[in-house]
Parts: C-alpha cells; structure tokens; sequence
C-alpha cells in the first residue's frame, strides 16, 4: 500500500523574491543572498508542515509555488 | 488635490488621481470602473490610461516589451533628452527596463534580504518607543504626524548613513516628488535639482570616508567590472529615500486608521501575537499604498484601446488588491485571511525591493504602538486627510488614547 507525500516546488523563473513563502515557513524554503526562494532539501513536506505548505502556496502572488504528491 | 485641475466628472473618460474623490476615497470609484471599463482613459496628464482589474494590472506589471519603466510617476512633464535614457533611467532600478534592470537589481538584492534587514529592526523598536514615550500623558494626538511619518524616515536615513538630523529635509522633498505633481514643470525641475545637490554633498563625503552603509555600499558596487556612474548611484540614493519613505509612513498610517474604527481587530492582536503574519498582509492588501506607472513604449492595440508610444499608464496595485475576481470580499478586512496573493509590493520583476524593510517597518511600528496603546479611537473622522497622489495614506490622523496601557 502506497501513501502519498507531498513535494513542493518553487519555479526559480517565477520567483520574484517577496519572501512570503519564506516567512510562512522557514523549515520548507530557504533564500539565496538576492532573496530568490527555493523548495529546502528534496522539497519534501513533513506530515505536520502540510498546512504551512499549502498556506504558502496559497499566499505567492506570482503563482510560482506547487505541491505535487509523490508516491512513497 | 489640485487647484489648476478641474474636477472629474466622469472617471472613465477624464481621470485624475489628485482629484479630490480619489483622494478622499478611491476604491468606489474604482468599484465602478471595473464595471464600465475596466481600462479608464484620461486626456490629463498628455494622455494616460487605468486598467482596474486585478488581470490587467498583472498583465501590465508582467509585459516590459510593450510598457517602459522610464518613468513611473506620473506628471505634466514626460522625461525628456535630457533626462538618463532607456535602459538606466532617472532613478535606477525602478526606472530601468530589462536586460539592463536585472544587472542593478541584482546588485542591490542582498543588502533587502530578510537577514540584513533583521539587523535594523533594535534600532526600530527604540525609535518607535521613543516616539510613543514622547506622546506619554496626552489623551490626543495625531499619529501620522507624531508617530508614522518618523519612523521610515530615520530608518532609511540611517541605512544610507545619513545624518539623523536631516531627516526633516527628507520629507520636504519627498512631498514634492510624490505629491505636488500638479506643479509647473519649471519649479520642479529647480526643486528636483535640490535634492541632486544634496545627495552629491553626500557622496562626496562618503568617497572621502567610506563606511559601512548602504551609500557606501552603492559607491563600492560593480556592475561588469565598472563602478557606477555618480548620477547612478544618485538616482538610486534619492530612489531608495523617496521609495522609502512616503510608502510605509502611508502604510503604517493606514494600519492605525483600521485599527482606529475596528476594537474587535485590535482586541485580536493584542491577544494573539501570532495572528501578525496574515494581519500585516491583509492590512497591505486593503490598504496598498503604492500606485505605480508606466510609459507605453510602442503603438499597439491593448484589449481594443489604442495605446500610444508616450501614453502614461496608471498601474494602481491597490485597485488589484480589491478586485472580487481575484479575493474574496475584497473590501472586507479580515485579518486572519488564508489565501492572499496581494500586490502591494507589485509583481513581476519590479518588486518592491525594500518589501522586507517596509515589512519590518510596519510589524515593529504596529507591535510597539499596541503594546502602549492597545485602546485608541478616531478623534475626529472629518479630520483625516489623505495624500494626493501615486501613494495614499493618512497625512493627518488624529486619534484619541482611551486607555493609557502599559
């Protein structure tokens, strides 16, 4: 039996550096030195981080954020 | 607010922003284009268009080929030949296009990251607490003069490593700039030329002393290899001043006003602290301070209005952040809201760049405030008054203590 797990995703060419991704989460993004986000790690979202992570989603105002579900 | 502009009637053919039912209260009016329009046009200004809708306004932000960014306040003067051509502009990088805006922007990025930005906020919170002590004991005051406009300018003066004294001169300059729009080209050349004289004695003074600043830091960047030519590093000093200021003295103004009329808001604030991240973001949604402007770069056909090169184009982010096709009950504060993609800082690659200052600015300055002030009240609505302007917020805002706090 599979179950899934949630990736999540920053598109590098849609992220314009607000940052509220980042201040949403701290555990599943992390900055480079101008500011532009990126998914931490593998981008994979632990069970308890899954609301933070569709919140953050749901707060980019350039789109450029996605969860996708991976099997495991 | 101008005298020489003749009121609006009908803001779908004939928009003003510095009329005086915009000033007082934009967002019907815009209610109503988005209705009828959603792209208004005005013969004002030499010609210039408003779209309404959150679409056009991203469509706009989004599209460099079409829209220049030469400059992006609009005014009864157009930059000229003698002005910094396309790719650089007057005020860097706001008011550069691509590819050349990326280069300076690039540059400029790591000193707006949240860490170093982190690094002012002590000196914010003592500032704000310093102001509010000097408040202590009056049952009335008026927080957009005594507390809001104080804070982003000793800020950012102090970023750019400017004497704290001269932070008065600053908004002397920055009402000219943003506001007095409505002025005879002539006197605001002559009044722009001031603030060039003050920035090149600042300069100097830092070439003679380099320090850790963001001056300092501008003087010292490269872009391939090259330093920046003097009336770069300028147009950007006076850009992150201007930029800077007006902006989060508006928003932090605007968030008092709310918290003014809405005890149930400030009830919830004070008791639960962890509520600031949504609230500060809904309070930039309802409350954006920052229209911005764009220069139409080509002839071409815009969603069947014929744009023409030079046209103004109006790009009122704070009209996006109201539109109901894109939030729902846009017009409702909510300050827990969950989904809020806002454009208050813009989108596209003109992002605020201070996003993260102004940010810090406004939690600090709203935590601070709370914490002495947790019960205050309009003392008289009538007397607020509201910039004119590419940036709305509160220019006086009286407000009266009920309860002394802490």
């Amino acid at each position: 039996m599979t179950h899934a797990t949630l990736r999540v995703h920053v598109d590098p060419d849609k992220c314009q550096g607000h940052n509220r991704c980042y201040s949403v989460s701290p555990d599943l993004f992390e900055l480079d030195d101008l500011g532009i986000s990126s998914e931490a790690g593998a981008g994979l979202v632990p069970a308890g981080l899954v609301r933070l992570a569709r919140l953050a989603v749901a707060n980019c105002p350039e789109h450029a954020i996605s969860l996708t579900e991976v099997a495991s | 607010m101008s005298d020489s502009h003749p009121r609006v009637h009908d803001f779908a053919t004939d928009f003003d922003h510095t009329d005086q039912a915009w000033v007082a209260d934009p967002y019907p009016i815009w209610d109503d284009l988005r209705q009828r329009c959603p792209v208004a046009h005005s013969d004002r200004y030499g010609g210039a268009w408003l779209p309404v809708t959150h679409d056009l306004v991203s469509e706009v932000a989004y599209d460099t080929e079409h829209f220049t960014s030469r400059s992006v306040v609009v005014s009864e003067r157009r930059p000229g030949p003698e002005d910094l051509p396309a790719p650089i502009g007057v005020a860097p990088p706001i008011s550069s296009d691509p590819p050349y805006h990326g280069l300076v922007r690039r540059m400029l990025l790591p000193a707006f990251t949240p860490k170093p930005i982190a690094a002012l906020e002590p000196f914010t919170r003592e500032l704000c607490r310093e102001l509010l002590a000097a408040t202590d004991g009056r049952a009335s005051f008026d927080a957009a003069v005594e507390y809001a406009q104080h804070i982003p300018v000793r800020v950012i003066v102090r970023f750019l490593g400017f004497p704290q004294e001269d932070a008065d001169l600053f908004r002397d300059f920055i009402h000219l700039i943003l506001e007095e729009v409505d002025l005879p080209a002539e006197e605001r050349e002559e009044r722009f030329a001031a603030v060039d004289a003050y920035m090149d004695a600042q300069i100097e003074d830092h070439l003679a002393r380099p320090r850790d600043d963001l001056t300092s830091f501008l003087l010292a960047a490269e872009i391939d290899g090259h330093k920046l030519p003097v009336e770069h590093v300028r147009g950007t000093m006076s850009l992150l001043m201007i930029a800077g200021i007006d902006t989060t003295w508006s928003a932090i103004g605007a968030s008092l006003w709310h918290l003014a009329q809405h005890p149930e808001d400030r009830r919830r604030l004070a008791t639960e602290p962890e509520l600031m991240g949504t609230a500060l973001e809904e309070l930039l949604r309802a409350y954006a301070p920052v229209t911005m402007a764009r220069l139409v770069a080509t002839d071409f056909d815009f969603h069947g209005h014929p744009f023409k090169e030079g046209d103004w184009l109006l790009l009122p982010f704070p009209a996006a952040n109201r539109d109901p096709a894109a939030f729902d009950q846009p017009d409702l504060v909510q300050l827990d809201r969950a989904q809020n993609r806002h454009a208050a800082f813009g989108l596209g690659r003109h992002r605020c760049l201070g996003s993260n200052l102004a940010r810090m600015e406004l939690r600090v300055a709203l935590q601070e405030w709370l914490a002495r002030y947790p019960d205050f009240e309009l003392s008289d609505p009538a007397a607020v008054t509201w910039s004119a302007g590419q940036v709305r917020g509160p220019r006086r805002l009286p407000l009266t203590i009920r309860d002394q706090g802490r």
